[in-house]
């Protein structure tokens, strides 16, 4: 079947397999190989991406629900060369050890302070029950949200996701998360 | 893991996809957000030769006012369900459990009505619809027909649809001004609930003039828990008589064993529960 998806800000044009599941057309296909497969059973979250806008498991949608949708991956989400806010407060707050729940926790991350730009540490661990991580007992994941949350205000919303349109102003010291 | 090939057609109406189920024969299988279903062709539980996806259907997404009650598309997303501003005003147990269904992700992709139409006795919207007695409308090839709440859930995974019909609309009598709560037990945060309990109560005056409960996972189908609702109705809104009146929430049920309860578990569950449903419904 033939499908047409956006990915990261670019137009694909692909036949698939009507049974190929949206993950395995991200990094097969498409080579976006920063998102990962953990469990295959739909808990663990690595796989999470932005389908439309909203977050979703990507191992539990197939490539071609996703036709005429826009996809993002933890691959789009740096602007020239610099983080995204979220995956830069990961980074400072050493919210990962192995990595590998990483990219779904960045995603599902950006997706609930789009849907509640200040979370409390509770509305934090609630947002994050669909990601799961091995190694870190979330305590600094919880951390580098809420720092995220701080560094992004007012607001970081879908349009932090715009490609062809600068994004939410954020100034450089924010971004480099202060001086150093 | 991946599932076994199969055909896949995406109709934009109602009944295109209705015809497209009724031609592809019994080894077809209608997809609605999938969060249920991709994890079992993922492992192979069924290996359907065709998909009908509903997920392109516009006329069965979005909740509307109709009258004495809400029309919920089928289609209808659990993140969408939750934001409603009606289901939030007439149906508020039908929020509250939609809010602890799964996780945010399974939440934007997951259905209303797929839920109910999986039909999974542990599924959480299932004991809201049934204790608000909502009808569940189905488009089959000879048009459509209504089923009520109390007949449309058969048994385990099943329920009165037929092979060629496709659960369209469900209609949710209003419940403005009831106040309510979910109470589920679960392992961990995603799990399954292992007893859950849907309760809205009216209140009026500091007495409970009606109340509804219905409970999850102590049946193959959810059941109500009238010998509650009759304990309650007319009393006070008191700790001590929800406390007394939730004691009789497990009576009549024989629940299943499985690798969380047993069945005298789930019925000391179901009483517990009962209790918090209650106590927090009726703001005690
Ligand atoms: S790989 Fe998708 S949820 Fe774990
Ligand atoms: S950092 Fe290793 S699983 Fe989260």
């Amino acid at each position: 079947m033939r499908i047409t998806v956006t990915v990261d800000g670019i137009e694909y044009a692909d036949d698939v397999e009507p049974r190929q599941l949206l993950v395995h057309y991200l990094r097969d296909k498409l080579g976006k190989v920063g998102t990962v497969v953990g469990c295959d059973t739909s808990n663990c979250g690595s796989c999470t991406v932005h389908l439309d806008g909203h977050s979703v498991k990507s191992c539990s949608v197939l490539a071609v629900q996703a036709h005429g949708s826009e996809v993002t991956t933890i691959e789009g989400l740096a602007r020239d060369g610099k983080l995204h806010p979220v995956q830069q407060a990961f980074h400072d707050n050493h919210a990962l050890q192995c990595g590998f729940c990483t990219p779904g926790m960045i995603m599902q991350s950006i997706d609930l302070l789009a849907d509640n730009p200040d979370p409390d540490e509770a509305a934090v661990r609630h947002g994050l029950e669909g990601n799961l991580c091995r190694c870190t007992g979330y305590q600094n994941i919880v951390k580098a949200v809420r720092d995220a949350a701080h560094q992004m205000r007012p607001g970081a919303g879908p349009e932090v996701e715009r490609v062809d349109e600068p994004h939410v102003s954020r100034t450089k010291s924010q971004i480099s998360g202060g001086e150093r | 893991m991946i599932p076994a090939a199969f055909d896949y057609v995406a109709p934009t109406t109602v009944d295109s996809a209705v015809r497209a189920l009724a031609e592809a024969g019994d080894e077809a299988k209608v997809i609605a957000g999938g969060q249920s279903l991709l994890p079992v062709l993922r492992m192979r539980l069924a290996a359907p030769t065709k998909l009908i996806d509903l997920g392109r259907i516009p006329e069965m997404r979005g909740v509307r006012d109709g009258g004495d009650h809400l029309v919920i598309g089928a289609m209808t997303t659990h993140y969408d369900v939750q934001r409603d501003p009606l289901v939030a005003e007439h149906a508020e147990l039908i929020k509250l459990a939609t809010d602890t269904v799964a996780d945010p992700q399974v939440r934007h992709r997951g259905t209303f009505g797929g839920s109910l139409a999986h039909a999974d006795p542990a599924g959480d919207l299932l004991a809201p619809a049934l204790a608000l007695d909502a009808r569940f409308i189905v488009s089959g090839m000879d048009g459509r027909r209504t089923v009520s709440a109390a007949d449309f859930f058969v048994d385990f995974f099943t329920t009165a649809l037929h092979q060629a019909e496709i659960l369209v609309e469900v209609h949710v009598p209003k419940h403005t001004g009831w106040t309510a709560h979910y109470e589920k037990f679960q392992r961990v945060a995603q799990a399954w609930s292992i007893v859950g309990v849907a309760a809205t109560v009216r209140a009026e005056a500091g007495k409970i003039a009606e109340a509804r409960i219905a409970l999850t996972n102590m049946a193959s189908v959810p059941i109500r828990a009238t010998a509650v609702e009759d304990a309650l109705i007319g009393k006070q809104a008191t700790a001590e008589n929800i406390k007394s009146a939730a004691e009789h929430a497990a009576e009549g049920t024989s629940p299943t064993t499985d690798g969380n309860a047993d069945p005298a578990y789930r019925q000391h569950l179901a009483r517990v529960l009962t209790s918090r449903a209650l106590t927090a419904a009726a703001g005690v």
